[in-house]
């Protein structure tokens, strides 16, 4: 977990006699996974060559005219699902005009006053219990381009590769109260659209940023506070860490007697900091009207069940099988779904070896290892496959658990198997009773004067046979099996 | 061959398709009576070289299964044209060259057409005079010094001056209609959703429609044919049974039932406009029509609704043309310096008069009062003619309140000209099509057009009552060529 994160008690503001609590609400921009612009086909691949994904549309010739991209709705429709939302069957897009250079239609075309996705709510496990966040909205709306102010001293350049990409924008209520719920809140939503194939929640590239709604409020108050949004932050850290010195700044002039200003603001990565950017009075008139290029987007219920059909099962119901159905802890569950790759790679791991097992051993060994490497899961250097045998070469007793280990780290140099390391390495463990009896015996034989000194009460001598055994047999003799035959062989 | 230019489109494309004539021949003498016009201010840009390669190209290999066989057409300049320069009537967009072709231009294309110049509008299609065009004004071939309408008036006055043989214009609040009317020529608004508006300049997205200009309504149907079409870069474009409107034009109206609005007859309209209207009414009844009084009750609202959602459309439709990505760019010292001076010295008043009412009416606080208000309006309108069309098969009006008037006239009473269009923009504001014929003079001499309005996506219907009509009414224009020396 990040290190910011204050544990799970109450988050709470204190000053010499007032505690404050504080109120988040966040408004998420996440962009829709689709080969395509939300009203043009141009591809919307990140990272590529300034102004090369730019269709006539994006870049707002004269004559051009948006086309609805039917996946898009079908995506945000996706994601209206996994949030247990209303579907509405009738949604608008309008223009937000305002002036930008980066914005070519000198308009956006969003949904205003009606999206396509209505109220929902997503469940954050929190460590003291499940906590319900309620969604007010989901809609649909087009990115802007980028302005790039430090290329050229004179001008500002403009790449127009984003404008018209689609983004939906989650709008929660102000249901949050700490820092950490903000973070189970990022890793929830992110973790359901990554189920659904609808964000790939990469926050690097942008594909996941959030408008920030904070005010606080004298512990035990029912009212709320004047809010201040900070815009577009794009790391859960610096969310937290705006939270964190806006809350104490508004706080601060709380205590001083003042009032806080409903404002938008910025947040300074590099002085961690809030900024007023615009007040309530120099705030847009961004004259939303509906966009007379499109008409009102109907669904009917054909469609939308279509969709539903499509859900694959999402982080909640995949947590409740697994403590069910493999008896899993709440906790292991909760690590296991939080990513749709992991639980995946545990339902290969499991079916094919051990349920037990193949928890430990992801959640140990292959978790250390790809935080060492710093990998994520589907880049895992050991396929689930190859771990499913390991698990197996354990269970069956072909090794102990300790060689698994090293022939694990051996495994993860080019995702060998684990079987051919295990008989190119002559790693199989003995045990065969025919073959360990001859060491035994040989070790007996060898030992007259232990075996009198075992007999006559020194049981810890015990041990120094079964050191015995082991060496003879190269450190590949069953330990099980070993203890059972020597117990039988000296009493 | 002087006498190439009198003949109308349809007679013209017989013609090439009997090899009577040749592409080049008909190309050629359209140029060369554009070229000894140009005191009539009709083109923007000429684009004769390239019409006459093409002409030749079409001579080479000709396809007489083509509507338009090599048929020289201009076309106004609201129209993106690939490589032709596009300007919408503004400075803004001065030395703009589209890489991309209109839908609309681009069917006239597929069918065989050749596009021989771009034709003066109002600027961004904003007024009723051509008088707001920045490349300047239009003479109506009529008469000296009277406006040719607008804003498609480069387009009305060279067809009534037979520089092109039939031309295309857009029709937001009345802009092919009233162009027509004064000009003695015929002009068909079709049904909104009928003609493509991708790459058309928009003015007002929800009231744009492309359509024909013509010397006569089988004209019009021949070129509306070409230019209609489903197409699926226009969210707002109707998939319908389009129909064959040449082919199946007729002059037998007997039986159908002609709606006359009371509402219609205005205060203080010349006593020529009443008679012209009941000339049409007579002839209809004794093509056998049925002549029916209707009412439509919020006809008065409809200006008024109409100077609200075309402005709020338009305000936002040109926020584009900031100076970033092409056209016009002035220097400023900021980001908000360039485009303050960018859109100053690139608008011209009159849309600067609309981008101003337009964002206004959309502001915070008054967006209920207005533009909202408007759209009700507008409804309450499309539900008149709905009850209308209960009792009526199409509806009968003249198609301006006046003839055309002279230039400089009405250039400081905005109100007075936006009046001019109280006939034709309840249509748009229903999005219904509506044609404009000739059908007979002013004592001044000056052409006056009757309006038939019809069903949704019945465009036959009025094309034939037109023709019926047209038939009866034996006009012609007195145009003497003054302008020529």
């Amino acid at each position: 977990m990040d290190k910011l994160s204050k544990e799970s008690k109450e988050y709470l503001i204190k000053r010499e006699i007032n505690e404050y609590e504080v109120v988040i609400g966040l408004e998420v921009h996440a962009q829709v996974l689709s080969e395509s612009k939300l009203f043009s086909s141009s591809p919307t691949k990140f990272g590529s060559e300034p102004n090369t994904q730019v269709s006539l549309v994006d870049a707002a010739f004269p004559g051009m005219l948006p086309v609805i991209n039917e996946f898009c709705i079908k995506q945000a429709i996706k994601t209206g699902i996994g949030l247990k939302a209303k579907i509405n069957k009738k949604s608008v897009f309008d223009r937000k005009n305002y002036f930008y250079a980066d914005l070519p239609q000198g308009y956006q075309i969003s949904q205003y006053k009606n999206p396509i996705v209505g109220e929902g709510s997503v469940i954050l496990d929190m460590p003291t219990g499940e906590k319900k966040v309620n969604i007010e909205r989901l809609h649909l709306e087009q990115d802007a381009g980028k302005s790039i102010h430090d290329i050229d001293p004179q001008s500002t350049l403009v790449d127009l590769n984003r404008s018209g990409v689609a983004l939906m924008e989650i709008v929660s209520r102000p249901d949050l109260r700490s820092l950490d719920e903000v973070n189970f809140y990022i890793k929830k939503l992110r973790s359901i659209m990554r189920y659904l194939g609808t964000c790939d929640g990469n926050m690097q590239e942008g594909s996941l940023r959030a408008d920030v709604n904070v005010s606080v409020r004298k512990k035990g108050t029912k009212e709320l506070g004047t809010r201040c949004e900070i815009k577009n932050v794009n790391s859960i850290k610096f969310m937290q860490m705006a939270i964190d010195y806006e809350a104490n700044r508004q706080v601060d002039i709380i205590e001083k007697g003042g009032v806080i200003d409903q404002e938008t603001r910025l947040f300074d990565t590099k002085k961690n900091e809030t900024r007023s950017m615009r007040t309530k009075e120099d705030a847009h008139d961004y004259r939303y009207f509906p966009d007379p290029d499109l008409l009102p987007l109907e669904l009917n219920d054909v469609f939308i069940n279509d969709i539903k059909k499509t859900i694959p099962e999402l982080p909640d119901e995949k947590k409740k099988r697994f403590i069910e159905k493999f008896k899993l802890s709440s906790y292991e569950a909760n690590i296991l779904v939080s990513d749709i790759e992991t639980s995946k790679y545990f339902e290969e791991v499991s079916k094919n070896s051990d349920v037990k097992l193949a928890t430990n051993w992801i959640t140990g060994e292959l978790f250390a290892l790809l935080n060492e490497k710093n990998l994520e899961i589907i880049d895992s250097p050991i396929s689930s496959n190859n771990l499913a045998k390991l698990i197996s070469l354990i269970k069956n007793g072909t090794i102990s658990g300790k060689l698994a280990k090293s022939i694990f780290e051996m495994m993860a140099d080019g995702d060998k198997d684990p079987n051919k390391i295990v008989e190119e390495k002559g790693l199989k463990q003995q045990s065969d009773p025919k073959e360990l009896e001859k060491i035994i015996d040989k070790v007996i034989l060898e030992n007259p004067q232990n075996v009198k000194s075992y007999k006559s009460g020194k049981d810890k001598l015990f041990g120094f046979f079964v050191g015995q055994v082991m060496k003879r047999s190269g450190g590949k003799a069953n330990p099980q099996l070993v203890n059972e035959i020597l117990k039988k062989k000296l009493n | 061959m002087s006498n190439i230019t009198d003949l109308k489109l349809f007679d013209l494309v017989e013609k090439i398709k009997k090899k009577d004539l040749s592409s080049k021949e008909v190309t050629e003498a359209f140029i060369q009576r554009s070229q000894k016009s140009k005191k009539l201010n009709t083109y923007i840009t000429e684009n004769f070289e390239d019409a006459l390669k093409n002409a030749k190209k079409f001579d080479d290999k000709p396809d007489f299964n083509k509507k338009l066989p090599g048929i020289p057409l201009a076309v106004k300049d609201l129209f993106c044209t690939n490589n032709i320069r596009t300007t919408a009537g503004s400075k803004i967009l001065e030395n703009f060259i589209p890489t991309y072709e209109s839908t609309v231009t681009q069917n006239i294309l597929n069918e065989g057409g050749i596009i021989i110049g771009k034709l003066n509008c109002d600027e961004f299609a904003m007024g009723s005079s051509n008088e707001t065009s920045y490349f300047g004004n239009v003479q109506n071939p009529i008469s000296e010094n009277l406006v040719p309408g607008g804003s498609s008036g480069g387009s009305s006055s060279s067809l009534a001056a037979k520089l092109t043989p039939a031309t295309i214009g857009t029709d937001t609040g009345g802009s092919i209609r009233q162009p027509a009317s004064f000009t003695g020529t015929v002009g068909l608004k079709p049904t909104y959703g009928s003609c493509s508006r991708y790459g058309i300049v928009a003015f007002a997205s929800s009231l744009d429609q492309a359509g024909p200009m013509t010397q006569d309504v089988k004209d019009c149907a021949l070129l509306f044919q070409v230019m209609s079409s489903y197409d699926n870069k226009d969210s707002t474009s109707v998939e319908f049974n389009r129909g064959n409107y040449l082919k199946d034009l007729n002059d037998n109206i007997k039986g159908k039932k002609i709606g006359i609005p009371k509402q219609y007859r205005v205060d203080g309209m010349p006593k020529e406009i009443d008679e012209l209207w009941d000339k049409g009414i007579k002839i209809i009844e004794s093509n056998g029509g049925e002549i029916v009084e209707i009412s439509l009750p919020n006809t008065n609202y409809a200006l008024p609704a109409y100077y609200i959602v075309a402005p709020a459309e338009a305000s936002s439709n040109l926020a584009r043309y900031d100076g970033v990505k092409y056209g016009f760019r002035s220097k400023g010292i900021n980001l908000i310096d360039m485009y303050e001076k960018t859109r100053s010295e690139g608008f011209g008043d009159e849309v600067k008069r609309r981008i101003m009412i337009g964002t206004y009416v959309l502001s915070s606080g008054y967006y209920d009062a207005y533009y909202l208000k408007a759209q009700k309006v507008r409804r309450l309108i499309k539900n008149d003619f709905d009850e209308a069309y209960k009792k009526v098969d199409a509806i009968l009006t003249p198609s301006t309140p006046s003839s055309a008037f002279k230039i400089g006239e009405k250039t400081n009473d905005p109100v007075s000209m936006y009046l001019n269009d109280i006939f034709t923009v309840p249509i748009n504001l229903a999005g219904l099509p509506a044609i404009s014929i000739p059908a007979g003079h002013d004592n001044k001499g000056y052409p006056l057009g009757l309006q038939i309005i019809g069903k949704a996506f019945n465009e036959q219907n009025i094309l034939n009552i037109a023709y019926s009509i047209e038939k009866n009414i034996n006009f012609k224009n007195n145009i003497n060529d003054w302008w020529i020396n």
